[in-house]
């Protein structure tokens, strides 16, 4: 699914290199990402996503070479094969939960906007428990809720991989799970595999592999 | 339609913001074209009543407030002069003297007290009801009647002329006997009654009852201890009405001269060319033009500063949507992060600027179109204040 071969990227003036010889994520795998502050993890998922491109070496989305795309061959890509959740949500006040959920689809090309999105939007909250809430703005629904609707919006486009940055971070211990378990559950039902930066140590039993940065920074770590 | 239904989406959620954006856009692009509108409405209004007045009599002083007061009927006015004056220009046979006594006013309208003269003179036609006959009839303006809901049987009441009037000047009801046809000029807001009625009005003429004769000759005069004196003139009480004093003392605002033909109109004028004559003859179309050129060189100077001003409300909308945009920048990363296509982002800041301004063009019209529609209306306001 992913594959990252001698990878090394350093930002501009920037002391930190990080620097990847290998890494693999083969479909509907789930890896946790872990480490301190300022070692990687989310450059980490940028340059899987094409968001930043990598100095040196090479990063594989199934058949295509992401990072030697140009920028609208990688936003393509992202909108189509990637789903991002965030820590803080990163929902739109103004645009209800429907709205939120329906957003991939009205800043991207190539995905249309029709009556099977839109069904397909609300069964994914539905299954989320948000059913009755999709006309509620974010300043109306909790935390956990806001994250349920940003959980459906990464979900909605049918992506083969989820990168969630520290996405149960902001959540009480009761929601992470709960959030967790419908991560774990959407992104098998949909068949993709799952990166997730994540702090929290109590979690990590429940991913299949974790990758470790703080001492090693790309090694991998088996359960 | 995805950018402008986020858009719209976002301008909406937003109200209070967007309303403020909007209108003040809406005021800077109305602004400049109402202007220029009245301004053109002015001149017109202006020009049109100037031309279609050959000479104007009056006080000696201020030439500007003798020609808006005698034409536009404005609250500024110089002294009056006398039925004397009248009479003067009468016994010449040189010209009609057409004396007006504007010196009241009701329910914000000014009552102009004259001669049946200017009626014709002026054009006016009776669109309902009738014309003056007898002292204490009035007939409306046409704005007047539709403003008020009043017409021939209803009365107005006219407006003391100074609150603190010691005189004693009754208010005088009067009697509204017909509408005048509405003809976009500032007699479409005044209350026309005969001069001799606004006389009475100022307490030279009046009626009561309670005063009698006792000798055989009439040189007796008795007044009971109370005298009442009548607000309203009716058919019954119509004979008690009398005037004390001169009638060639009586006060005159203005007087309206049509000479006979042009030499009649020099010569009238060359009577009252002396500086030391208290009474003046002018030539409204002189002292407009004078006044209209004044008005548009001014106005070059308020369009230099309306377009100072305009650009920097600009600027400062300008700025509030740039500060909106930075506030804004976490949405923009996360469309960015989420492989929003190339150009979604200008598209959709560009679709929520066409859509503020699209808003704000749209109401800026509107007012526009009110104030056009209006604008008789408005500029005769404008002349009379």
């Amino acid at each position: 699914m992913i594959e990252i071969s001698d990878l090394s990227f350093a930002y501009p003036g920037g002391d930190f290199r990080l620097t990847i010889p290998s890494l693999r994520l083969d479909a509907g795998e789930k890896v946790a990402v872990v480490g301190p502050s300022g070692t990687g993890k989310t450059t980490l998922l940028n340059l899987i996503a094409g968001i930043t491109v990598p100095d040196n070496g090479t990063v594989h989305l199934g058949e295509t070479e992401i990072s030697k795309l140009g920028d609208s061959a990688r936003r393509a890509v992202r909108a189509s094969q990637i789903g991002f959740v965030f820590q803080d949500f990163a929902l739109l006040d103004y645009l209800n939960a429907r709205e939120n959920i329906l957003y991939p689809y009205r800043i991207t090309s190539g995905a249309k906007l029709d009556g099977a999105a839109r069904t397909r939007a609300a069964n994914l909250a539905t299954s989320c428990g948000l059913g009755d809430k999709l006309d509620r703005h974010p300043g109306a629904l909790s935390q956990g809720e806001q994250q349920r609707v940003a959980l459906c919006r990464a979900l909605v486009m049918r992506p083969k991989l989820i990168l969630a940055d520290e996405a149960t971070g902001n959540l009480d211990p009761e929601n992470k799970s709960a959030i967790l378990d419908l991560l774990f559950e959407r992104t098998a039902e949909h068949g993709a595999s799952l990166l997730a930066v994540t702090h929290d140590h109590d979690l990590l039993p429940r991913f299949d592999r974790i990758i470790d940065f703080a001492a090693f920074r790309q090694k991998e770590v088996a359960l | 339609m995805n950018a402008f239904h986020l858009a719209f989406a976002y301008l909406r959620f937003n109200w209070i913001r967007s309303l403020v954006l909007v209108l003040v856009t809406a005021l800077i692009l109305a602004v400049p074209i109402i202007s220029q509108v009245l301004l053109n409405g002015s001149r017109a209004a202006l020009t049109d009543r100037a031309d279609a007045t050959p000479l104007v009599l009056g006080s000696r002083g201020s030439q500007l407030d003798l020609v808006m007061n005698a034409l536009y009927f404005s609250e500024d006015r110089a002294e009056p002069v006398t039925m004397a004056v009248t009479d003067t220009v009468w016994n010449t046979g040189l010209g009609l003297p057409i004396p007006m006594n504007t010196a009241f006013e009701t329910n914000g309208s000014r009552i102009i007290g004259t001669s049946l003269d200017y009626f014709d003179f002026r054009g006016l036609e009776v669109a309902d009801g009738r014309g003056i006959a007898v002292l204490g009839e009035a007939v409306l303006g046409a704005d007047v009647a539709a403003r008020l809901a009043l017409g021939p049987g209803d009365t107005v009441v006219s407006s003391p002329e100074n609150l603190f009037d010691l005189d004693g000047v009754y208010p005088l009801e009067l009697n509204v006997v017909g509408v005048f046809a509405p003809t976009g000029t500032p007699d479409d807001e005044a209350v026309f009654v005969d001069i001799k009625t606004s006389w009475v009005i100022s307490g030279i003429g009046h009626g009561h009852d309670g005063v009698m004769a006792t000798g055989a000759e009439g040189e007796d005069i008795v007044a009971a201890a109370s005298i009442l004196e009548f607000n309203r003139i009716t058919d019954e009480n119509i004979d008690s009405f009398h005037f004390h004093g001169d009638p060639a003392s009586y006060p005159v605002s203005a007087i309206i001269l049509v000479p006979s033909d042009e030499r009649a109109g020099t010569i009238l004028r060359g009577r009252y060319l002396d500086p030391e004559n208290p009474v003046q003859v002018i030539v409204p179309k002189d002292v407009v033009g004078d006044l209209v050129d004044r008005i548009f060189r001014i106005k070059t100077l308020l369009d230099a500063v309306s377009l100072i001003i305009g650009t920097a409300a600009l600027a400062a909308i300008g700025l509030a949507i740039f500060l909106s945009y930075r506030l804004r920048a976490r949405e923009m990363q996360t469309a960015f992060k989420l492989g929003a296509r190339r150009g979604m982002i200008v598209r959709l800041l560009a679709a929520e600027t066409f859509i503020l301004l699209s808003i704000a063009g749209v109401i800026s019209l509107g007012i526009v179109l009110a104030v056009q529609s209006r604008g008789d209306t408005i500029v005769a306001w404008l002349l009379a204040t």
